[in-house]
């Protein structure tokens, strides 16, 4: 329970030096969003925990040899090392990494709603339907950018990091995403209502 | 300030790994000892 409190350098310092509940405090504070981002771009349960069990194989070897030098980043370093076994598995399989909607996975089958009825939920899914179709109309850098903020919840810090650019173009491509967003909601004359 | 329409309800943030795939991770990291020869790295699974 302490473990929970400690930054990550300590308990990654603590794992280093035999502390096995260490790497327990680690993995349960960051697989929501470890695991949520692998699943983002694979779309696949099972392919999702392949990869997040083949991500940590890493991290602990690296950190089991004492080869790991990035003291504070850990999470960013876990999230690269996903990154970039995600797209080890998209070369080997020679496809798209940004399939989202697919018959099998529906983003709205992991929506909670808190409005009870039928109506609302309508509303709300036809919104969230329009709203995803104008996602996909903005171009990819800042599609990424607004998908990583506002569905993953990630730091503009970590986005910077996972997409190789500085925290400022992470947050003009946020801007531009935004008000590119606004722009074809008036020029179509969309309205979203909830 | 601007209505924000996306929420973060929509995240997947509920979906977590499967329990066996922590506790494979957690068997693993019990389990694996590596040791440093020179400049070769060994590691040995425990059964």
């Amino acid at each position: 329970m302490a473990n929970l409190v400690l930054p990550d350098a300590v308990l990654v310092k603590n794992y280093i030096s035999g502390d096995e509940s260490a790497l327990a405090s680690l993995i349960e504070r960051h697989q929501s969003k470890i695991y949520g981002f692998i699943y983002s771009k694979v779309n696949d349960r099972d392919l999702s925990d392949d990869i997040f069990q083949d991500t940590f194989i890493k991290v602990i070897k690296t950190l089991k040899t004492k080869s790991y030098n990035e003291e504070g980043k850990f999470l960013p370093w876990v999230m690269r090392i996903a990154h970039n076994l995600v797209v080890d598995h998209f070369r080997k399989a020679k496809k798209m990494p940004f399939q989202r909607e697919t018959e099998e996975y529906s983003i709205f089958n992991y929506m909670t709603d808190n409005a009870p009825t039928i109506e609302s939920q309508m509303i709300t899914e036809q919104v969230e339907v329009d709203l995803t179709r104008l996602l996909d109309e903005l171009p990819d850098d800042q599609k990424e950018v607004l998908v990583m903020r506002m569905y993953q919840d990630l730091s503009f810090k970590e986005i910077a990091e996972l997409t190789g650019v500085s925290i400022n173009t992470a947050l003009g491509r946020m801007r531009y995403a935004l008000l590119n967003l606004r722009k074809i909601i008036e020029k179509n004359q969309i309205i979203l209502t909830n | 300030m601007a209505k924000l329409y996306s929420k973060k309800k929509l995240a997947p943030q509920m979906i977590l790994p499967k329990k066996e795939t922590i506790s494979f991770l957690l068997n693993y990291s019990k389990a694996l000892s590596t040791y440093k020869v020179g400049n070769v790295s060994i590691e040995i699974i425990a059964n």
